[in-house]
């Protein structure tokens, strides 16, 4: 029910960036989304993308400091309000969400995100029926 | 002004023969008292009447800081406990901090050294005196606060923090006299600027810096802006604490109170002796103290002693400025902080690697101190993906610094293998200041 995501730590400075990308660049791994949480010395970049699990491999043998958690990936309609509509399944049953993102896939709005909860983050998923992202169709699909 | 001339002005002649005969009694006494000094001296085959002249005393073992630490807390304390009435603690270089006990003997004579200082520098019991060192484990505080007491001025017990309140009661209460580390009088200044308060609209005239290195260049800048004179004054807490040396009007090198603190310069390779007026390190014998005496102990500061006398009228000796050290010590707002205290913090906490990088500047005349750390690969877990995760990790360690260093520490989490590995000590320092 979940992916994974890579969290990558790299510091503020010119260069540490490219060095992420050119990893990726020379595996071959295709990205889907990413995002940045910054603060003034460093930030963690986030990246969903085909193939995590090798892509963590490979960004490790070239020395970058990579870390892989456990996020979800929920399909939206594209309507007004659908995001609130999922979001509020998870306020409801009391579950906060530690960071969000989203990216178009095939058309398809993609909300990204980790709980504080994420058992119970599975059980409302299932309960409410909600269309996830399973990590095989991230190679299908990129 | 001169506080004892008994004492201040005693002719050479005299002096010595005052010097060799506290000598002997102060090797006796540790022979007696301290087993790590009967020790050495068994080893060496001296006996107390070995030492009869002050010349004997190149006879005698070293002390390091090494030994002290060794020797924590109170393997090298000559007196009984009941005879201790205050304890002073310094940082050392492993996490254990330097232990140092002072009878009311050694707290008299402390008083009386500073009040040698204070009144070189021409204060009297008219003055109303502000000590800004840190009260509290450091000697700054204290050991200034019972010589200012000691000569009867009013001292105003400042210590560190709150500046701003600082120079209202700088300002309000007339305040003459200022005793704090050279750094800090330059904040001071800078806060007035911020504050508009005009060196005119003090009273301050005197000002006792020390406690970390200064250059004639900070001294100009420091009375040009305070409107005040400004003194020299040395100690470090192993011999006693602030006034084992002071300036006098002359300004021509610090009077060092050497009939209780008995002066030698060494190569600092060979241990050799060196004539007076070559650089070497300064080793201290406390010819008095009741609470840890020390045989020759090696501060690490390299100066010179100045040979001839001085137009004040004091006989004592004079050293020059300190000119560095021989070892790895960085003076930092007047704290002594190792390296190694850094690596013993870094090296008990498994998300960092063995790698760390002191950066020391000073910005606005404060020192400033930045480490930077190395996080490990095995850090990278899934929980490690926001920045709330990397500030608690950076949070945990300044903390720590914090209490073993004494003093704040900017943390900066570097990732793995992006700080270079070094191959001398020196290699895990960078110091930015211009001095």
């Amino acid at each position: 029910m979940t992916i994974h995501q890579l969290s990558i730590f790299i510091e503020n400075r010119s260069g540490t960036l490219i060095k992420v990308l050119e990893a990726f660049k020379e595996a071959k791994i295709q990205l889907i989304a990413s995002t940045i949480a910054d603060t003034a010395e460093y930030g963690i970049l986030r990246i969903v993308c085909a193939e995590p699990m090798r892509a963590c491999e490979e960004l490790k043998k070239a020395g970058i400091a990579v870390a892989l958690s456990d996020v979800f990936a929920l399909q939206l309609d594209n309507k007004p309000g659908s995001a609130a509509d999922v979001i509020k399944l998870f306020s409801q049953a009391g579950i906060s969400i530690t960071y969000i993102y989203t990216f178009l896939m095939r058309g398809k709005g993609i909300l990204v995100f980790r709980t504080n909860n994420t058992d119970l983050a599975r059980k409302t998923i299932a309960e409410n029926n909600l269309p996830y992202i399973a990590e095989g169709d991230l190679a299908e699909w990129a | 002004m001169i506080w004892n001339p008994n004492k201040e002005c005693m002719s050479r002649d005299e002096r010595s023969a005052l010097q060799g005969k506290r000598l002997h009694k102060i090797v006796e006494y540790v022979y007696h008292n301290v087993p790590f000094y009967r020790h050495k001296l068994q080893e060496m085959d001296i006996r107390p009447d070995d030492i009869q002249t002050i010349e004997d005393i190149t006879k005698l073992p070293f002390t390091t800081k090494k030994d002290l630490r060794d020797n924590y807390p109170f393997g090298l304390q000559a007196a009984p406990q009941s005879e201790i009435i205050r304890i002073h603690a310094s940082s050392g270089t492993t996490g254990n901090p330097t232990i140092v006990g002072y009878t009311r003997k050694d707290i008299g004579v402390w008083s009386e050294c500073m009040a040698r200082c204070l009144t070189a520098y021409g204060v009297t019991r008219d003055d109303i005196f502000s000590v800004s060192y840190g009260y509290g484990l450091f000697t700054g505080g204290l050991g200034a606060h019972y010589g200012v007491e000691h000569i009867g001025a009013s001292v105003i017990p400042a210590s560190t923090g709150n500046t701003e309140k600082h120079l209202k009661l700088i300002r309000d209460l007339g305040i003459t006299g200022l005793a704090c580390t050279p750094s800090y009088a330059l904040y001071l200044a800078e806060t007035m600027d911020k504050l508009g308060i005009r060196k005119e609209d003090l009273k301050l005239r005197v000002g006792a810096f020390g406690a970390e290195p200064w250059t004639e260049k900070m001294r100009q800048e420091i009375e040009s802006r305070l409107g005040l004179k400004s003194f020299n004054l040395y100690g470090l807490s192993e011999i006693m604490g602030p006034s084992v040396s002071y300036e006098c009007q002359m300004q021509n090198g610090s009077h060092i109170c050497e009939d209780h603190f008995y002066p030698e310069v060494i190569n600092p390779v060979t241990l050799e002796p060196l004539p007076l007026g070559q650089t070497g390190e300064l080793v201290f014998t406390t010819l008095t103290k009741e609470g840890m005496p020390v045989l020759r102990y090696r501060t690490r500061d390299l100066c010179s002693l100045m040979p001839g006398t001085c137009d004040c009228g004091r006989t004592e000796v004079r050293m020059g400025r300190i000119q560095g050290r021989s070892d790895d010590m960085l003076i930092i707002r007047g704290i002594n902080v190792f390296p190694s205290q850094v690596e013993s913090v870094v090296l008990s906490m498994p998300e960092f690697a063995p790698r760390y990088l002191l950066v020391v500047d000073r910005v606005n005349n404060l020192d400033t101190l930045q480490v930077q750390v190395e996080l490990r690969e095995e850090v990278f877990t899934s929980t490690f993906d926001t920045p709330a995760a990397v500030d608690d990790l950076e949070k945990r360690l300044a903390a720590k610094l914090k209490s073993v260093l004494s003093i704040a520490a900017k943390v900066q989490l570097k990732a793995p293998g992006t700080i270079e590995r070094s191959q001398g000590k020196s290699a895990h320092v960078i110091d930015k200041r211009k001095l």
